[in-house]
């Protein structure tokens, strides 16, 4: 359902891979956030990723707010289970943070804003 | 047996049933899965998990009208549509009548996650959705064990699991959920501890490189269900469980005698024959005439115009035709009459499992009055020896509940016991009869007798087994001095005595002419003596009337004399005158 990497051109080294798959500065975010009504935790979760969103992407982000108990059809698309769930549609590639986003750290982390912390 | 049966009643009333449609699977769970109640289907992989599942949502949707809801955990909706082509399901078609919906999850690890809480109202969601696309009243989840693989926090996931049954049943949909085995417990993720009302295991073991399938019911609350591990096989048509160990001896017996094909083998048998519906084995060693033997009973039966069931484990049907046409017996206008049907098959093609729900099949369509397996033995090689035996228990069980008269060959080796089968049936059977081989002055012959037949006066004499071009041909065997003599010994003896009986008749013979010669001897001497007294008598009398004639010669002179002496007359002048006188 997913067009796959692969049906881009293919970059010709690790290098350019390694760019490509790496949010450049510039990048505009899709931001897609799946909830299930007015949760605490729906509201929790959007009200995180609003924070987030403004100290690391200040100016270059969109957020779409799904609401499943209003569209359920919309939760195959994205393979959805979890609620709630936080899609990256933009940039490339496709990740998914499930959970109210209350760790920043690990928000960040699976954002790809931040690299992880080395294992000690 | 009777007194579970109101029992069982009861319990249909209060605990409703979801029919799977799966052959046998209703009669081992009584009716079906529990309606509106999730039921757990465990195994290993490959064990039929994803199968079953779909069997049931499919035989819902064609046969009882309930659409059904198939949540793919593993595999897509091309994917599953393609697996399930060859059972003759067409999932397209069902989706296209809105029967079935399968809905995709995918979970990709990698691309997903965690921060913070969350719960799964997105499945629930989406299952509801799907749900109330098309009114389903089943739901498969195949298998939602991944979700363990697809979510860190085990937590959230047991609790969320939990609250998915719960709503399940709340929704009032019968529920399949599938799960892997696990390790030393039914499941890898212990999904049994939260769906209790059903549980099936299935299996897959291979044995001497040979595999069987068995399903097993672990639990099934509110129901009696049979306990045992029942063999399944997955073939054209879908999944089929054997029931058969749910019988047990309550069948009908039937007075009624049929013929064995062989008249002087029916006098053996109490003058009429078998018992209708009982097991017959043939047994002996090899080359001793049972698939002859066998024949002629098909052949007596397809004469009364019943059906037969020919499971040949060892010839085709068409070397069968061509072996009995040698000993007259034209089988091939039974089968053209549809009266008989040949079933050949390697012993070793399938396993043991296959070969009975093979059987079971065939006999459920053809609906025979007689079925022959021959050799049964050979059905050893494709399980082992205790379940080739439990096996056999199981469909003769089964025949005889149809008051079918099986009966079954059995090649017993040389080097064993001769009254021995390789699966120890003899004492299942009800009758029993041996052809064996006697070698006597450098030949062999084949001698049948009847072991043991229930419930009739058999004959408990050895009898020579003639295969002719006429047929099974049944003869005394010579019983003497000698001992039991057969073949060319038991002519020969014949002759001998032939021989010793014409010479005692030539004896005899002699002796009667020497006793009439010797009666003739004496009737001439007789003869010769009579005629001398005659002689006798003869001369006796001359002499006697010469006396007589003489004194009237001389009484005459006298008185001739007298009366020229002119005496007086003088009467009683004789003696005899004077005598009357007085």
């Amino acid at each position: 359902m997913k067009k796959s990497p692969s049906a881009q051109p293919q970059p010709q080294s690790l290098q350019e891979i390694a760019e490509k798959n790496e949010p450049g500065p510039n990048d505009v975010w899709e931001l897609r956030l799946y909830v299930a009504g007015q949760t605490p935790r729906s509201i929790a979760a959007f009200a995180n990723l609003k924070k987030i969103c403004e100290e690391h992407l200040a100016g270059r982000y969109n957020i779409e707010v799904v609401d499943l108990v209003k569209h359920p059809q919309l939760a195959a698309g994205d393979q959805i289970l979890a609620i709630p769930t936080l899609v990256r549609k933009l940039p490339q590639p496709l990740r998914k943070i499930v959970g109210d986003l209350r760790d920043t750290e690990r928000a960040l982390v699976g954002l790809q804003l931040r690299q992880a912390a080395p294992e000690k | 047996m009777s007194k579970t049966a109101p029992r069982r009643d009861k319990e249909n009333r209060s605990l409703p049933k979801a029919a799977t449609g799966i052959q046998g699977l209703d009669e081992i769970t009584e009716g079906g899965f529990p309606r509106g109640r999730p039921t757990l289907i465990c195994g290993s992989a490959g064990a039929g998990k994803t199968l079953l599942a779909m069997e049931f949502l499919v035989r819902g949707a064609t046969e009882y009208n309930e659409p059904g809801v198939f949540m793919a955990f593993e595999e897509t909706a091309p994917e599953l549509t393609q697996n399930v082509r060859s059972l003759g399901f067409d999932l397209d078609e069902l989706a296209k009548e809105k029967k079935l919906l399968i809905d995709y999850v995918r979970i990709e690890r990698s691309e997903i996650d965690e921060t913070g809480d969350y719960d799964l109202e997105g499945l629930f969601i989406r299952l509801s959705s799907a749900i109330d696309a098309i009114g389903a009243k089943r739901v498969v989840l195949d298998t939602i064990e991944n979700l363990f693989a697809g979510l860190q926090n085990q937590g959230i996931l047991r609790a969320e699991l939990r609250r998915l049954f719960r709503w399940l049943k709340d929704q009032g949909v019968s529920a399949v959920i599938t799960a892997e085995r696990g390790e030393g417990a039914l499941t890898r993720h212990g999904l049994e501890e939260y769906v209790s009302d059903c549980v099936i295991l299935l299996d897959h073991r291979v044995t001497d490189q040979v595999s069987t399938r068995r399903l097993r019911i672990v639990k099934y609350r509110g129901t009696a269900h049979g306990t045992n591990e029942y063999p399944f096989l997955i073939d054209e048509d879908g999944f089929s469980v054997l029931p058969v160990t749910s019988l047990g001896l309550q069948h009908e017996v039937s007075e009624e005698r049929i013929s064995s094909g062989i008249p002087r083998l029916d006098t053996m048998l109490g003058g009429e024959g078998f018992y209708r519906g009982t097991t017959i084995l043939v047994s002996g060693t090899a080359g001793t005439g049972k698939t002859s033997m066998a024949a002629h009973f098909v052949d007596a039966a397809c004469r009364r115009g019943e059906r037969c069931l020919y499971f040949s484990f060892e010839e085709s049907a068409g070397q069968m035709v061509r072996n009995m046409r040698s000993i007259g017996l034209n089988l091939d206008q039974w089968t053209r009459k549809n009266l008989l049907q040949f079933h050949s098959s390697r012993a070793t093609f399938y396993g043991l499992e296959m070969h009975l729900a093979i059987i079971h099949k065939i006999v459920q369509e053809f609906e025979p009055r007689v079925v022959v397996i021959d050799p049964v033995g050979s059905l050893i090689q494709a399980g082992n020896r205790r379940d080739a035996h439990t096996m056999l228990i199981r469909l003769i069980d089964f025949l005889k509940q149809r008051e079918v008269t099986a009966l079954l060959t059995n090649l017993t080796s040389a080097g064993d016991a001769l009254e021995k089968t390789d699966v120890e049936i003899s004492s299942i059977v009800d009758s029993w009869l041996f052809v064996r081989d006697i070698e006597l002055n450098g030949e062999r012959n084949r001698a049948l007798y009847v072991l043991k037949s229930r419930g009739m006066a058999h004959s408990n004499q050895l009898r020579e087994f003639l295969l002719t071009s006429r047929g099974v041909d049944l003869l005394d065997v010579y019983v003497g001095p000698e001992g039991v003599l057969t073949g060319s010994s038991r002519l020969s003896q014949e002759a001998r005595e032939n021989a010793a009986r014409v010479a005692r008749q030539q004896d005899a013979e002699r002796k009667d002419r020497e006793r009439i010669r010797k009666r003739e001897l004496l009737e001439a001497r007789i003869a010769a003596l009579r005629k001398e007294f005659e002689t006798e008598e003869e001369d006796a009398e001359t002499s006697s009337a010469q006396g007589s004639s003489r004194e009237k010669l001389i009484a005459e002179n006298r008185e001739a004399m007298a009366r020229s002496r002119h005496a007086d007359r003088v009467k009683d002048a004789t003696v005899p005158r004077g005598r009357r006188t007085q």
